[in-house]
């Protein structure tokens, strides 16, 4: 298969975002998890507390760093590679990330420097000031970026402007409290809280399972499991608003995500497992549990959910109207100090479906002469490959609801003080949860996938497609730097996490109370010993 | 809502090119002195802890120095789109070559000294030097090809393609510049040693300071008599512009020529005052590096970078990004920025943050002031990178 430069720049995005959010969503809510044990530690005064917000700092700060390495290249990149995107929405886009920078990312990172070696140097409340800090900054940026996403899913307070040729603002407060964005936000973030919590109580059960740093891991679990617990209910509803919020605004993404081909009756039925066919444009075989897609989706039981073959229907109507568009705009464009009102007039009135007639851009070169055959392959292109839509959708679900049942029980656990017996009688959990700590990654990155490969063709839904937001560059520069980010990043999450598992063998350091345990414990194993650096 | 009507276009672009001009010289002031570190950490420090020492006086606060980098970015996509736009990928692999050297600093000053292993630490010490290294040289050869106008075309859909190659970038003008860059953040972060560590270090620190400025007042003397000279021709806009006009770059003319950077100094004698700050700031500190005026040493040095860098700005006022092919297409203040309504907006925000910003930064520095030694990083040895 021969790639071009569209595929491989939008390979390399994927791959830079992608590793970015391996590290990001750990800092999200570890941030939250550290500020609230030093909460703890400031009001109790117990010094348990604060030996615990410096392991969980240790590793914090090992996941940290590589978040702002892989950050820099996000920064940069629609610039690098989607030149054309930077220039068409830039008035619009540019806003939030700059105002990220302003508001959050200084923020984190000043105080990030105070995290680690203001210990000595502030009071206990000015350090917990400074950690808090860090904490608001790191889910500060989440929600700038994702207004900056959101607005990339559904671009709300923009019109197009011919004479500047792109997307120009038209209301700021739209954009701020675009839905979309907001739903987002929070299932996001909440995706990181759930990653960081997952994250503690794995590691916490692996100290439990070898009898080691047993207070801290106790102290360590009941907090994560509440927190977790919390989140992850939070994460499933807010997942929910984010799949209503696309049944209003990007209705092909829902019904990729459902493999839905026809309009269905309403309350329309859900596809527990089926194997679609992009050729056949069917599914093979479907096991279907009637009236739920519909509820969910619609939160009515009459509202009708549009299936793939009606919404390229609709596509083939908005291609047309584009193609009106697209010919104004150019005869606006001969001359725009002269153009007539009625030019004018019916370029404002197709203007937002000027988006379709770029996408016939790649089989003719005059959408207005554009034939049936080249609108119908115009108009397929609006769908995304559905098997991997459907199944990333499942993953990210099913671990969902994975991480609400363990969460569950180990908040029950540690909330009713019994750790212990599941230290000595139900060590299997202990090893589920364990093997469970790669699971809230995995989620994170299909959800990634389900919101923008989803979004496809589009880089702005119905506004602009990927095809033609990419920069003029050269297949070979693409796969020089596609091959050097991919080479950069796979050395630095080898050395991460060889680093992350050589701090979590060597562990918190233990105070008094490991040494003198109280007398419903077990005596600590020697192999507990922490092992000399 | 009609609020931002409150301040005129053209003036809101105006302020636009100062604060940007701000952002890249708090960029260049605050994590210039971080990359002068880097770079000169493997010759001014030999032994494990006296690099421990080197590394600690910027430590703390290297990751919030970095934020104007990115601030940077994402101001200039917000103010300027099409700066964004066609710099960045213009110069696609020399920006990939500065954020893989960007990308390796974080990881260097936090990995480092979670091995004691000998080998394992001076690997980092090098990814340390390329990361601060590299970028320094990459952004004066940009600034170098800026002022030589940067090959790029505009179609009428503001589509953008670049006639140069990476070879292209590294001419004998854009070395120098590159080299000034290098010689300018190299006298910053040997002053910033001077401050913050003492004995050995900072003895070598005076020595590889005296040296960088005054190397830098001979570039930046060579720089200066190429372009007013003419060798290095500028630009001029010839047709009418009206600075209240909407963003499009393609509405004016433009030409190359001889001498043309040099016009605005010619109109107001006292934009010579960017020029001779550079020269004054480069030259105090060469002479007072040997006294025990620390502070006074990175005021000099500080304006050295000011007055360097406000000196390519105002000699290319109003042009922000010249085309060498098609000059009518060169980006400036009046035709390449965001609408009325971001600019003020963004105006805004940014007269919230900014004052936060400078205040907890200045606080964070004062707590975290004071000589390190090798007493202070035994002490804190677990904490320290």
């Amino acid at each position: 298969m021969e790639l071009s430069v569209v595929d491989l720049s939008r390979l390399q995005f994927a791959m830079t975002a992608l590793y970015h959010f391996l590290f990001v969503p750990l800092t999200i809510g570890l941030s939250i998890l550290l500020a609230t044990m030093e909460t703890v530690y400031v009001m109790t005064g117990r010094e348990i507390w604060k030996r615990m917000v410096k392991f969980w700092g240790t590793l914090f700060g090992i996941n940290f760093v590589l978040g702002v390495a892989t950050g820099l290249t996000m920064e940069f990149q629609f610039g690098m590679n989607w030149a054309y995107f930077s220039q068409y929405v830039g008035d619009v886009f540019g806003a939030p990330l700059a105002i990220e920078g302003l508001m959050a990312f200084f923020m984190e990172a000043t105080f990030v420097g105070l995290f680690f070696f203001g210990w000595d140097r502030l009071s206990k409340r000015q350090h917990l000031a400074a950690t808090w800090a860090v904490a608001f900054g790191t889910n500060f940026s989440a929600l700038w970026i994702l207004i900056a996403n959101g607005w990339m899913q559904h671009p709300v307070g923009a019109i197009f402007n011919p004479d500047t040729m792109r997307m120009e603002v038209s209301s700021f407060f739209d954009v701020l409290f675009n839905p979309v964005a907001q739903a987002k936000f929070v299932h996001t973030v909440s995706a990181g809280y759930v990653t960081a919590a997952m994250f503690m109580i794995g590691i916490s059960c692996w100290y439990m399972l070898k009898g080691r740093h047993l207070q801290i891991a106790k102290r360590s679990l009941a907090i994560a499991s509440a927190f977790g617990f919390a989140s992850a209910l939070s994460v499933v509803v807010l997942g929910d608003e984010s799949g209503y919020e696309a049944n209003l605004n990007q209705q092909m993404k829902l019904a990729t995500i459902e493999a839905m081909w026809e309009t269905e009756p309403a309350p329309a039925a859900f596809n527990v497992i089926a194997w679609p066919d992009m050729e056949k444009r069917e599914n093979i075989f479907a096991i279907e549990v009637p009236y739920v897609m519909g509820l969910i989706a619609t939160r009515s039981l009459d509202t009708v959910i549009p299936g793939i073959n009606d919404l390229v229907d609709r596509s083939k109507d908005r291609i047309r109207q584009g193609a009106i568009a697209w010919d104004a705009l150019q005869k606006i464009r001969e001359n725009p100090a002269e153009a007539s009102e009625e030019l004018r007039e019916t370029f404002s009135q197709n203007a937002n479906s000027l988006g379709y007639a770029y996408l016939l851009l790649p089989f003719t070169d005059n959408p207005m002469e554009a034939t049936t055959e080249q609108v119908d392959a115009a108009a397929w292109s609006t769908v995304p490959n559905v098997l991997p839509m459907f199944y990333a959708f499942r993953i990210m679900v099913a671990c969902g609801f994975f991480f609400i049942l363990l969460t569950t029980v180990f908040f029950y656990y540690s909330s009713s003080g019994k750790l212990d017996t599941l230290r000595e009688k139900r060590r299997w959990l202990l090893h589920v949860a364990v093997w469970s700590i790669p699971l809230p990654w995995i989620a994170c990155e299909m959800g990634w996938f389900v919101a923008e490969y989803g979004r496809q063709p589009w880089i702005i839904e119905s506004m602009l497609p990927t095809s033609a937001a990419v920069s003029n560059l050269s297949v070979t520069e693409v796969l020089l730097t596609l091959a050097g980010f991919v080479l950069l990043y796979t050395t630095l999450l080898v050395i991460e996490v060889s680093l992350m598992i050589k701090y979590i063998k060597i562990g918190p350091e233990d105070g008094e109370e490991a040494v003198a345990p109280p007398p419903s414990m077990q005596p600590v194993p020697s192999s507990a010993t922490v092992p000399a650096e | 809502m009609i609020l931002y009507e409150l301040i005129d276009y053209s003036v809101l672009k105006m302020i636009w090119w100062l604060l940007l001009g701000i952002l890249l010289i708090g960029f260049a002031v605050t994590d210039g002195f971080d990359m002068g570190v880097g770079a000169l950490l493997p010759f001014v420090a030999e032994t494990d802890i006296e690099r421990r020492v080197v590394i600690n006086t910027i430590g703390p606060t290297w990751e919030g120095n970095q934020v104007w980098f990115i601030l940077g970015g994402g101001a200039i996509f917000a103010a300027w789109p099409p700066l964004y736009a066609i710099s960045f990928s213009g110069f696609y692999l020399a920006m990939f070559i500065v954020l893989a050297a960007m990308i390796l600093r974080p990881v260097a000053f936090k990995y480092r000294s979670k091995r004691p292993d000998p080998s394992w630490r001076t690997a980092w010490d090098w990814a340390l030097f390329t990361g601060s290294f590299v970028p320094a040289l990459v952004f004066g050869v940009a600034v170098g090809n800026v002022l030589l106008g940067v090959p790029f075309s505009l179609d009428s859909d503001l589509r953008m393609t670049y006639e140069g190659s990476f070879f292209g970038l590294f001419s004998p003008f854009s070395l120098l510049c590159g080299l000034l860059s290098v010689a300018m953040l190299v006298m910053h972060g040997s002053v910033w040693l001077v401050m913050r560590a003492s004995g050995d270090i900072a003895a070598r620190a005076r020595r590889f300071g005296t040296l960088a400025s005054a190397l830098g007042i001979v570039l930046f003397a060579i720089g200066g008599y190429l372009v007013a000279s003419g060798y290095v021709e500028g630009f001029r806009i010839t047709s009418e512009v009206d600075p209240n006009m909407q963003a499009n770059p393609l509405a004016k003319q433009a030409v190359t020529e001889s001498g043309a950077w040099m016009i605005n100094y010619a109109a107001h004698p006292i934009l010579w005052l960017a020029p001779g700050l550079g020269f004054v700031g480069m030259l105090g500190t060469m002479l007072l590096l040997q006294t025990r005026l620390e502070m006074t040493i990175f005021l000099f040095s500080k304006s050295a970078v000011f007055g360097i860098i406000s000196t390519v700005g105002v000699s290319m006022f109003p042009f922000i990004l010249p085309s060498s092919v098609q000059p009518e297409a060169s980006l400036t203040v009046w035709d390449a920025s965001s609408t009325h309504r971001t600019l003020f907006n963004m105006l805004v925000v940014t007269l919230i943050f900014l004052p936060i910003i400078l205040v907890y930064t200045a606080w964070v520095y004062k707590v975290l002031w004071g000589k390190v030694d090798e007493e202070t990083i035994e002490r804190d040895n677990h904490t320290a990178y």
